[in-house]
């Protein structure tokens, strides 16, 4: 695909359409979002480039492989699983800053939990579809 | 369970056979194995097998009692194999794997059973309960299994070919392990048990049956080898077979009889064992039809053989006289016992004899069969054996030496203090016995010439022997299990897939059948608005578009429109989160199946009408269950209460108005954590699998 409108259009909406996957995220503990949706949404946004601009950019945003999202959102979910723990609660106990915290509103293990969730999304759907596209 | 151990005097007296047999064959080893390549890894292995050993023999309680024997095995099954790159090592080890294996899984079941019936682990406690609940069917399955376990381990017939096949290993391994030690461990749990177990009706007979079998058939086997190892591997196997018998027998008597001859079967086997390491390190064979007249220059050896054929024999004055008498003794005292027995009993010492005479004696005297250069051995090699002859020589003197240690054994078996070891008994029946004998023996020595014909022709007998029924049953476990998997593996995904649609229809089917009442209130289902009438509308579209489309893609965008339509339901039924996610995963769907399709041939019908026909009843069928069901779902009444606590709890305990979100990753973060995990395991999947078969390509590519 050889559009150099949708490749003008693709970088501009990466960042808009990222923006937007972390609104889901953010927004999910109040009103439908979360982060299963704001991984997905996420990775369309990646996908979309790629198609737009070719595999080989992706090397400039993902200095990495995708596939490392999915160890770092499994390691994110589980220690905000055993933070309790070290507190002497159970396993996975909600916990909450008692404060506001401005751009986020109420900050707790459970989005830690959420944003693992987020970044293996991610790094799941990325790892599949990169991984199918380059053994075309 | 627990890590009990118990240092009683059965346990003593098997424990200092553990580790003193031990400590001269790692000194053996040192110089026999002195440049093998696995030399390093013997020792390491062996260690683990003394440590196991030590742990059956000491420990208290079953279930450590079982770790330990399923660790001798697995140590053993890697000493056999420790030269792995013959095949005869690998087969024999796998066949004494698989045999012995087979023991310890009896043995668990015989574990689980005996803590059933007790509950208790504890061996000690054993004799206190179990003879009350004869009665119990359980007791009696436990038992066959105990026996299952103790006659694979001993060798007992059936089961006995592994031992002569384990002689593939070098001398040191199979004088420890298949002479002195393991072989004993089923005569040890024998031993341990008969307290607990003695007075079920059948121990007697049973035992005797299996073990008088068992030793005449090792001895009459014995007469006919010419490898010296061979003939020691099935005198082994006739003297577990008598051990086995002893224990059987079951009185004072036997019970003492058995317990000197673990202790002089060690001794003179693990000696004659040795020494044919030390002949066989010197000229190279082990063939008795080529060795004569190494006295000369092996004069140690020669002793050791000499003291160890003695005392293997029974002559006096060494131990193993005492032995022989103690169990003739115990069978003439056993008046309900049939004349036969005896007869039996005599006729397997004297082909015992014979073969102790034939290892231990014939290889030193007479012409030198070969004029081969001797390699001269050192101490290392003629210490060991010597040592075990003149200890049988010893102990057969001054048998005071080891009364208090046989005296400790015979309470822990449940008896009363031994009875004082005598080499002197006066002449009565039992010297007459004794001296017919050596008589026999030394008879048969003479006038039994061995020929290489004589074992071809018990090898005629092979075809019915058990060994080869084993091996035949195992062939076919292997071939039944490829035709199994190639059955149900038959590499074609259309097929997997149809197989598991169907049996999940057919499931959901019969379920249904059973007991589904199929009459559905259709009101509220049917009454659509006008809305919904849209997107049930779009959505049939869609399926008519994918299922006659002629091109791929079009029906890839068909299938895409259709999860947008059921987005639109999620969303006319107020459930935007399952929208917006579906939604979501529609589109990537649709990406990934433009990706596939990308790489698949142009399209062409490839299928005939009967395949399409095929699978369009197979997709209506698991289709119209999939809608019975959820339709089904709707007839169930809601838990309206888990609902109510959810809404009621998701703010407060959780802090989220998104009740959604909130079970998500909160009421039920588990699942969550566990999907994810399973997602990431799917991506790897991928992953590998693609980039294997990248890699296959440019291997083919470069070649």
């Amino acid at each position: 695909m050889k559009s150099v409108i949708l490749k003008a259009a693709a970088d501009f909406l990466l960042p808009l359409l990222l923006l937007f996957s972390v609104f889901l995220l953010l927004r999910g503990h109040y009103l439908p979002g979360g982060g299963f949706v704001g991984g997905l949404v996420a990775s369309i946004a990646f996908i979309l480039h790629a198609f737009a601009g070719g595999l080989k950019r992706r090397k400039k945003y993902f200095p990495f492989h995708p596939g490392f999202l999915m160890p770092a959102g499994l390691l994110l979910s589980l220690l905000s699983g055993l933070l309790p723990m070290f507190l002497g609660d159970a396993f996975m106990t909600g916990m909450w800053y008692p404060e506001l915290v401005p751009a986020i509103g109420m900050l707790g293990t459970a989005l830690f939990f959420d944003l693992g969730v987020y970044l293996v999304v991610i790094g799941v759907s990325l790892t599949i579809i990169f991984t199918i596209v380059e053994a075309a | 369970m627990q890590f009990a151990l118990k240092l009683d005097g059965l346990s003593r007296l098997f424990a200092l056979l553990i580790t003193g047999i031990g400590t001269l064959v790692y000194a053996y080893s040192a110089y026999y194995l002195a440049g093998h390549p696995a030399q390093n890894r013997f020792y390491g292995f062996i260690t683990l097998f003394m440590g196991a050993m030590l742990g059956l023999v000491l420990s208290d309680d079953l279930m450590l009692l079982f770790i330990c024997w399923e660790l001798t095995s697995i140590s053993s099954f890697f000493l056999i194999a420790i030269n792995h790159h013959e095949d005869t090592a690998r087969q024999s080890a796998i066949s004494a794997l698989t045999i012995t294996g087979l023991g310890g899984l009896a043995l668990l079941g015989a574990v689980v059973l005996l803590y059933q019936l007790t509950g208790s682990l504890a061996i000690s406690g054993l004799a206190d309960v179990l003879p009350y609940q004869l009665e119990s069917q359980y007791l009696h399955v436990a038992f066959v299994l105990l026996l299952l376990a103790a006659f694979t381990k001993s060798a007992q017939f059936p089961f006995h070919f592994w031992l002569p096949g384990a002689m593939a290993a070098p001398t040191p391994i199979s004088t420890y392990l298949h002479s002195a030690t393991m072989v004993k461990a089923g005569v040890y749990l024998l031993l341990r048990l008969s307290p607990a177990l003695g007075s079920l009706p059948w121990w007697q007979p049973v035992l005797m049956g299996f073990g008088g079998f068992t030793m005449t058939y090792g001895a009459f086997h014995a007469l006919f080898r010419t490898d010296m190892k061979a003939v020691l591997a099935y005198t082994t196997v006739a003297a577990l077979g008598l051990l086995v018998f002893l224990t059987g027998l079951g009185t004072h008597q036997a019970l003492q009889a058995a317990l000197v001859f673990v202790l002089v079967h060690a001794l003179y086997k693990a000696a004659l064992f040795l020494l044919t390491g030390g002949v066989d390190h010197a000229v190279h064979t082990r063939n008795l039809l080529r060795l004569g007249g190494l006295y000369k220059s092996l004069p140690f050896l020669a002793i050791a053989g000499g003291l160890a054929a003695l005392l293997n024999g029974g002559f006096p004055p060494t131990l193993g006289f005492l032995g022989k008498d103690l169990m003739y003794e115990a069978v003439l005292h056993t008046e309900a016992l049939h004349p036969i027995w005896l007869i039996l009993l005599v006729s397997v010492k004297v082909m015992l004899l014979y073969a102790g005479l034939q290892v231990g004696v014939r290889p030193f005297i007479g012409p030198a069969r070969d004029d081969r250069d001797v390699t001269p051995v050192s101490a290392w090699i003629w210490g060991p054996p010597l040592l075990l002859g003149l200890l049988g020589l010893l102990f057969g003197l001054v048998p005071s030496l080891i009364q208090p240690l046989l005296g400790q054994a015979m309470l822990s078996v449940g008896l009363s203090q031994a009875a004082t070891l005598k080499l002197w008994h006066g002449f009565n029946v039992v010297l007459a016995w004794s001296l017919a004998t050596l008589v026999l023996g030394l008879l048969t020595y003479t006038l039994w010439k061995l020929h290489a014909s004589r074992g071809e022709w018990l090898m005629k007998w092979e075809v019915m022997a058990p060994k080869r029924l084993f091996m035949q049953f195992g062939n076919m476990i292997d071939v039944s299990a490829k035709n199994f998997t190639s059955f149900f593996q038959h590499g074609y995904l259309r097929y997997y897939v149809m197989t598991v649609v169907s049996v999940f229809a057919a499931g959901l089917l019969f379920r249904m059948w059973q007991e589904v009442e199929l009459n559905f209130d259709f009101e509220p289902v049917l009454a659509l608005t006008f809305y919904e009438t849209g997107a049930l509308m779009l959505l049939l579209a869609g399926l008519a578009f994918a299922v006659f489309s002629q091109s791929r893609l079009a029906a890839v965008v068909a299938l895409g429109v259709m999860g947008l339509a059921i987005c639109l339901v999620f969303v006319f039924y107020g459930a935007p989160d399952l929208a917006i996610t579906q939604f979501t995963i529609d589109t990537l769907t649709v990406i990934l199946f433009v990706l596939v399709l990308y790489k698949l041939p142009r399209y062409i019908r490839v299928s005939s009408p009967l395949v399409v026909a095929r699978d369009g009843v197979l997709a209506l069928f698991f289709g119209s269950m999939v809608a019975l069901l959820a339709l089904f779902v709707l007839k169930v009444p809601p838990q309206k209460d888990i609902a109510a606590f959810y809404a009621a709890q998701s703010y407060v305990a959780a802090k989220g108005k998104n009740i959604v979100n909130v079970i998500l990753v909160d009421f039920r973060g588990m699942d969550t954590m566990v999907e994810i995990t399973v997602l990431s395991i799917a991506a790897i999947g991928v992953y590998g699998l693609l980039k294997l078969r990248l890699k296959a390509n440019e291997r083919r590519n470069r070649a």
